[in-house]
């Protein structure tokens, strides 16, 4: 099973990375760009032989809560594909 | 009195600061590598260093948390002893929940390398009881990734705790609340993104503060 997991700064984190994309953007006419946040994302290949897709999300919220994001500064969701 | 300076791959800041801390201080310093994890009790001081950490991959200081040696760091940590973070190392620190926040991209993207003036904001505690509140340090910044983000409720917990040790005086990377530098609830674990151990030489002493600050603190320790 894969795993694939998207890391972003919080909303309440400004993004400078992503305003710099923005601006850029805007400046090669693309105006109608209002805001671009830049994020991470993780692919995973498990192993999940005897494991309920249920339990593979929580090993994979855990590697997130651990490891993969830190919740003081950015959020993240995941999505889970194959078996 | 020994002290320890931890090294990790991509640690590029543990010579300057074994050499302060020999030659400037006269401390016995041993060099501790990342894989030996080991107890921290015999050291007065351990020190996490700048630089770039397993490249700062995932986030800058990330891997390095969970690296074997940092498991003995916190034991030590929670032992009540004298931890410092420098620049990478306050990354570390924060990472690994030994203190609060996080430190993401400076606002302008840039990497910064410069001197920049600091406030010394609080003094009760190991890092700074030899400076008065209101100070002005000038110590060199050297990072793109300083800006510290702490949500409000706990910054306020931390101003009531007096954890706030620095503030920039210009603020140079975004940081919450201009905080250039903080300590733990106990105040035995600092971190800071200057860099003191490049500040404390004959020309710019201004590093001193910090370390005449911990050498008064541990002699009335003991």
């Amino acid at each position: 099973m894969k795993a694939l997991v998207e890391i972003f700064y919080k909303d309440s984190v400004f993004d400078p990375q992503g305003n710099t994309i923005c601006q850029s953007l805007q400046r090669l006419g693309f105006r109608r760009v209002k805001d671009v946040r830049i994020g991470k994302v993780v692919q995973l290949e498990l192993d999940t032989d005897g494991q309920s897709p249920a339990d593979a999300k929580k090993d994979v919220e855990n590697m997130c809560e651990k490891l993969l994001a830190n919740p003081v500064i950015e959020s993240y969701t995941l999505q889970l594909e194959g078996k | 009195m020994k002290a320890a300076v931890i090294t990790f791959p991509g640690s590029n800041c543990d010579d300057d600061t074994v050499f302060t801390l020999q030659h400037t201080l006269e401390l016995e310093v041993d060099r501790l590598w990342h894989k030996d994890a080991k107890d921290l009790g015999e050291y007065t001081l351990v020190v996490v260093p700048g630089g770039f950490s397993y490249g700062d991959y995932l986030r800058c200081g990330a891997v390095a948390s969970h690296s074997p040696i940092m498991g003995s760091v916190k034991q030590y940590a929670d032992n009540g002893g004298l931890t410092l973070g420098i620049c990478n190392g306050f990354q570390v620190l924060c990472e690994s929940g030994l203190l609060p926040g996080a430190l993401v991209r400076n606002i302008g993207t840039n990497f910064i390398c410069r001197d920049v003036s600091l406030r010394v904001s609080s003094t009760n505690n190991p890092w700074t009881n030899q400076l008065k509140v209101g100070d002005e340090l000038v110590l060199p910044i050297a990072h793109s990734e300083g800006r510290y983000i702490v949500d409000e409720q706990v910054y306020s917990a931390m101003k009531e705790k007096d954890q706030i040790v620095l503030s920039y005086a210009a603020n140079p990377n975004g940081s919450l609340f201009d905080i250039a530098g903080v300590c733990n609830e106990s105040k035995n674990v600092f971190g800071l993104m200057p860099h003191p151990e490049r500040a404390s030489d004959l020309r710019t002493r201004h590093g001193m503060g910090i370390w005449q600050s911990f050498l008064n603190w541990s002699a009335q320790a003991r």
